[in-house]
């Protein structure tokens, strides 16, 4: 289990102690908010628009059950009684006074939780595949990697005052679940013909208002060279990324304004200057941090258990959300269990304390100890028997956490928008829970199939927008919310950025809208085929027909 | 027909917890936008801004801004959505913030 060494313990502590007297200096005057901005922001603390909000790292999504009802903790004690489980792997808690601050962050310092890298212009906590350790697909936990590039970035002084934000995501897998290609530096492992391994480094990828696919600068590097070419690239951005335009500052306007071929020459041309003894990872480093994320003991299980088959033809319900909410394990008898926190109409990502407590509690008894939070706003037990599903889904749903609609049209992404965001310009939570709502009918959801529908409520993207099949801006219009719809975005191996389809829609009008584009989709999809590849085919004509020519 | 009085309110967070404010007439900040003066000439949104600026340096509040608003039958409402909802609370949770705590001032958002 994924663990802090004695280097973290300090300096958390210590962290924790400077955030104290920097917000007792604020609050007493001695320094202003211009002075103090930078110094919350360095410890997750933002102002929103009805209190400070607090956002706490989870690296990789990774967290114990103890950890979790730390988390249920603070809610109850300095919150409203929830928390919002974000789609950077993270929690963000929307009612916090600045004096209680130093006392959550010294609560989750005794954890082995803080808020550090969470905002600021320096690399931010890395994300991985929310399965990492468990997929059936994965070639090797891509944690250790996202680890050693932590421990490695954290508190960097070369790399604390970045041109802009910096976020890098790792996969082990060939299904990239982490949406590599659309991060600054994306990380992929591949696997060759003499079973060697050995990392993609993808860079330049992004959202916000300038939306662009990764490009790839190295094929295959080996794993103990990764710090070093990062750090390469990360010279490279330090030095020519722009720092005159906030809009232009991230890495992605970099590789695009001087050509991917420069970009790669000029990294190239950084990399090979280094002394390469000295910059190589040991190998007994990368073990000792692989030991971080050692597996659990696994029994041996047979695939095919009967127990959880006779419970499927026992129970409809189950065997629907066994169908939609459960993976394939690596391990034989084994199953990964995706909690969906999409109830129909309600808050993408909300968990009250109560819930939290629950899914640690299972998690303690079903899933050696340990939970995952997705980039799509759910939460994961990931080694879980699959005799254990039928336990867990029963104490799932009086708690209204057993909605079976994992990857579904009711599995929405959605940023907080302008009901907690102060830099949102239209709504994102009440939109999704429209469309939540129109397709209410869980048969409905199978009959369409995998969609992923993300929502943003302003052009920072946090709702992954971009990268939905159909995305959804909420943007401002003369003082009246409006709604411009996407499609055809994937934030997998074969990523792509969604297409503005048409003139946008008042609040209202979305789900309907949306309801048409699946209707059309449904009536001219191939057998089996999904969304996303219907679209791929068939162009937006279809749809925009559907949309504007019957008005 | 109660009378529409168009003008401009000034609010801010309070420095030491977040909550959103207005100033009021007698120079202090309240929680309820009620009480919040309507500056209806430049003169007014001046001295607003005057006593705002002063309250920043003294710790009381942060970030404050004037925002347009609109008086009707004594009331104050926000003419922004963005500005409604800090007087207010979230739309998508009425058990939350002012309009959950009486508050809230004369506009409540409708039960969904």
């Amino acid at each position: 289990m994924y663990r802090y060494d004695e280097f973290d313990h300090q300096f958390v502590r210590e962290r924790t102690a400077q955030f104290r007297d920097q917000a007792d200096r604020r609050l007493s005057g001695a320094l202003t908010e211009d002075e103090f901005r930078p110094l919350r922001l360095m410890n997750g603390l933002y102002l929103q628009l009805h209190a400070y909000m607090l956002r706490v790292a989870i690296p990789y999504g990774t967290l114990s059950s103890r950890q979790m009802r730390q988390l249920a903790y603070i809610a109850d004690k300095w919150d409203r009684g929830y928390g919002h489980f974000t789609t950077r792997q993270n929690i963000q808690y929307n009612w916090i006074k600045l004096e209680d601050t130093a006392d959550i962050l010294a609560a989750l310092a005794e954890v082995e939780m803080h808020a550090i890298q969470t905002s600021g212009n320096c690399i931010r906590n890395v994300t991985t595949d929310h399965w990492a350790g468990a997929a059936a697909d994965e070639i090797s936990d891509p944690r250790p990697v996202g680890e050693l590039l932590r421990q490695w970035s954290s508190l960097h002084p070369e790399f604390s005052y970045l041109p802009r934000k910096f976020k890098i995501a790792v996969t082990g897998a060939p299904n990239d679940r982490a949406a590599v290609k659309v991060h600054d530096i994306g990380l992929r492992l591949h696997k060759n013909d003499a079973g060697a391994i050995g990392w993609e480094v993808m860079v330049g990828g992004g959202q916000g208002r300038t939306p662009m696919i990764a490009v790839t600068v190295r094929d295959f590097l080996p794993e103990k060279e990764l710090v070093a070419y990062i750090e390469a690239i990360m010279r490279v951005y330090n030095l020519y990324g722009r720092r005159d335009n906030k809009y232009k500052a991230r890495i992605k306007i970099l590789v695009h304004e001087i050509g991917a071929e420069k970009f790669k020459a000029e990294v190239e041309a950084e990399y090979a200057r280094r002394p390469e003894q000295t910059t190589h990872v040991e190998e007994k480093e990368l073990q000792r941090i692989a030991a971080y994320f050692a597996p659990p003991v696994f029994e041996k299980l047979s695939r095919f258990t009967p127990a959880f088959e006779e419970a499927k033809l026992l129970h409809p319900g189950f065997a629907r959300w066994a169908r939609n909410n459960l993976a394939a394990h690596r391990v034989d008898g084994y199953t990964i269990v995706n909690i969906s926190l999409k109830p129909e109409g309600g808050i993408p990502g909300d968990a009250t304390a109560e819930q939290m407590r629950l899914m640690a509690d299972l998690a303690e008894r079903y899933s050696h100890d340990e939970l995952r939070v997705s980039h799509p706003q759910n939460i994961i037990l990931p080694h879980v028997r699959k005799d254990d599903a039928l336990a867990i889904w029963q104490a799932l749903v009086p708690a209204e956490l057993a909605t079976a609609n994992y990857g579904l049209a009711g599995d929405i992404i959605a940023c907080p928008g302008m009901d907690y965001c102060s830099l949102a310009t239209a709504r994102s939570i009440p939109i999704s829970q429209a469309i939540s709502r129109k397709f209410a009918d869980l048969d409905v959801q199978e009959k369409i199939g995998p969609v992923k529908i993300n929502i943003s409520g302003c052009i920072n993207a946090c709702g992954h927008h971009h990268v939905g099949h159909i995305g959804i801006l909420g943007l401002d219009k003369k003082g009246e919310e409006f709604y411009q719809i996407t499609l055809g975005g994937s934030s997998t191996e074969s990523a792509s950025i969604g297409s503005i389809l048409g003139p946008g829609f008042a609040g209202h009008e979305v789900a309907g809208a949306i309801e048409k584009i699946l209707t059309t989709y449904v009536k001219l999809r191939q057998p089996g085929e999904e969304f996303l590849y219907a679209y791929r085919r068939l162009g937006p004509q279809p749809f925009k027909e559907a949309l504007y020519a019957a008005a | 027909m109660s009378e529409i009085e168009k003008g401009q309110v000034m609010t801010a967070n309070r420095l030491r917890d977040g909550e959103v404010v207005f100033l009021t007439r007698s120079g202090e900040w309240n929680e309820r936008i009620d009480e919040a003066v309507l500056a209806l000439e430049p003169q007014a949104t001046a001295a607003l801004e005057a006593r705002a600026k002063d309250d920043v340096k003294a710790t009381l509040v942060t970030g404050p801004y004037l925002f347009d608003a609109e008086r009707v039958g004594g009331k104050i409402r926000a003419l922004h959505m963005r500005e409604r909802i800090r007087t207010l609370g979230p739309t998508v949770r009425l058990d939350l913030g002012k309009q959950a705590e009486g508050t809230a001032g004369a506009f409540a958002f409708k039960e969904a």
